[in-house]
């Protein structure tokens, strides 16, 4: 009981060959920049993009294959989608919007308008059911798409960007809502997003997309602990680089040079955490093998700890105690001096 | 004047040729409004210009090429004749059949545009939720194409109501059969020039009502 897939596609720059699975129960959640290829690998698991090679077996049953011949149509697939621009049907009221798919699929109307209400009931949003997506606010708006896509119990719900409309606050809670409703259905689900506390928050493993292809694929502690690109790095707040190592030089492809604790060669990557990155007002004295001067780009001050971009080269993520950044009198514009010991530099082959 | 048997007759049989003509239209306009917009097959664009050319040829040479198509002894008619006994130049199905001849582009380019305009992902979520493409049509794409059928059904029936040229030429201006409002204002201009004038004048209200109704909708079906 899974879904197992090999996805290519090929559509203008996009080159899309990724193997995903997905296990009863779980919910996987797609992270990657814009353009990698996540709407489209939404849209050729719902069968609104026909894959040019490869194959979807959902339970068993395929869907699609090109070399067998097999196409399933989208309104026969097992797979319902709660879409980033919600795409709820104007002409329709919010309950006629839930119980669409309980029509098409044959539910007689009164069974479906009951099932539909109970859905609004759940998200909290009953009093608005014959109410037109037009005269629904945004929070309201996304919670009437999950409803019309979870009303279905599809054994796969695609979540593409579904909090995407809503502010910190609405997101916070339609988020908590989702996952008690998600725990009540026993399907699979992709959750597509690139906000990865959202990931981390609601999927049991993250899958990370990149230019067509999966990157990474584990738990979000596995990401952190091994990235392997800049954006994964900055998905678990790390610092990343890479570069070209001779013995234990490695200059940065940006830009600078950083030294390492073991000697390696060839294409690196470096990781470094941004609590490992120290900061001085004057030169530092003692041992640091990286030292370089640095202009402050940005401040982000967060509690107890607070973020600092530096512009480099390399530029760099610190993160420093509240106190760091009074007494050093960090703001953007004010030239430092980095600090990073060489063994707090991790280093592997790209 | 204008209670009069003559006029009377020819608003009665204007009004029921011109929604006939209107109802033809949408039969044939929608389908091929939705090949336009939707479908791409070879010769689209020699369909697209049949569909159109009555907006710019002289309506009487519409009707010229109606006669050789549907009159008795034309490419059709003469087989609708031998096969169904139907002759339909000089009589009133052929006056609504020259109205829609004319009327049909207004109606076919204003539901392909509302078609093109159409945000299609909304069909597309449509059968995620588990539609086929009929239901699709039904449910989704027709609800949302209803200002620009209105718009389309509208302008169709006040092109045909005005219809004069194809009409002459292919129904002939029979009191009763087939003189409709415009083909009694032509005649009666030569004999009582203010029941003609007046009667334009009517005309003109009407054409001039359904444009500003339908302003707002027209502009936004396009």
């Amino acid at each position: 009981m899974s879904v197992e897939a090999r996805l290519r596609v090929r559509r203008g720059e996009l080159d899309l060959d990724v193997e995903l699975a997905i296990a009863r129960g779980e919910l996987v959640a797609l992270l990657g920049p814009n353009g990698a290829g996540k709407t489209t690998i939404v849209h050729a698991l719902a069968g609104l993009v026909a894959l040019d090679a490869g194959s979807l077996r959902i339970d068993g049953v395929t869907l699609d294959d090109p070399a067998a011949g097999v196409f399933v149509p989208p309104e026969e697939r097992p797979v319902a989608v709660a879409f980033q621009d919600l795409l709820l049907f104007p002409h329709l009221s919010a309950v006629a919007n839930v119980a669409f798919g309980l029509r098409a699929r044959g539910v007689a109307r009164a069974a479906a308008d009951r099932a539909a209400r109970e859905w609004l009931e759940r998200f909290g949003i009953a009093a608005l059911a014959e109410r037109k997506p037009r005269e629904l606010s945004g929070g309201e708006a996304q919670r009437v798409a999950l409803a019309r896509a979870l009303a279905l119990g599809p054994a796969l719900l695609l979540l593409d960007e579904p909090f995407s409309a809503l502010d910190a606050e609405a997101r916070g809670r339609l988020r908590r809502d989702l996952r008690a409703h998600l725990a009540r259905q026993p399907g699979m689900r992709l959750l597509v997003t690139h906000d990865p506390v959202e990931a981390i928050a609601l999927a049991d493993r993250l899958v990370v997309l990149e230019s067509g292809r999966v990157t990474h694929s584990g738990t979000a502690a596995d990401i952190a602990a091994r990235p392997r690109s800049p954006y994964a790095a900055a998905l678990a707040g790390v610092n990343l680089f890479r570069g070209r190592a001779r013995d234990r030089r490695v200059e940065i492809s940006g830009g600078g040079t950083l030294v390492v604790a073991e000697p390696c060669d060839g294409d690196v990557l470096l990781v470094v955490h941004p609590r490992a990155v120290a900061l001085y007002r004057d030169p530092p004295a003692g041992t640091p093998r990286n030292c370089w001067r640095a202009t402050v780009a940005g401040v982000d001050p967060e509690g107890e700890r607070g973020r600092v971009w530096l512009a480099g080269p390399p530029a760099i993520v610190a993160e420093v105690t509240a106190e760091a950044i009074a007494d050093l009198g960090i703001e953007p514009g004010r030239a430092l001096w980095v600090a990073v010991k060489a063994t707090e530099i991790a280093a592997f082959p790209a | 004047m204008l209670a009069s048997g003559e006029a009377l007759a020819a608003l009665r049989l204007s009004l029921v040729c011109s929604l006939s003509a209107t109802a033809v239209c949408i039969a044939l306009g929608l389908p091929l409004a939705w090949l336009q917009a939707r479908v791409d097959f070879p010769g689209r664009a020699l369909v697209r210009g049949i569909v159109l050319v009555p907006v710019v040829l002289p309506p009487v040479v519409g009707g010229v090429a109606l006669l050789m198509a549907l009159g008795r002894r034309g490419l059709v008619g003469a087989w609708l004749d031998s096969a169904f006994g139907v002759r339909l130049p000089f009589t009133s199905a052929g006056a609504a059949i020259a109205e829609a001849f004319v009327a049909l582009p207004f109606f076919v380019l204003t539901v392909e545009g509302g078609l093109r305009a159409a945000d299609r992902r909304l069909e597309e979520a449509a059968r995620t939720l588990g539609a086929g493409p009929w239901t699709v049509f039904r449910r989704v794409t027709l609800p949302l194409l209803r200002p620009a059928l209105v718009a389309g059904a509208a302008l169709a029936w006040a092109r045909a109501l005005g219809e004069f040229g194809a009409t002459i030429t292919f129904a002939g201006n029979f009191p009763g059969r087939t003189q409709t409002l415009p083909l009694l204002v032509y005649v009666s201009l030569e004999s009582r020039p203010e029941a003609g004038i007046l009667l334009s004048v009517v005309l003109l209200a009407v054409s001039l009502g359904v444009l500003v109704a339908l302003r707002r909708r027209f502009f936004e079906a396009l």
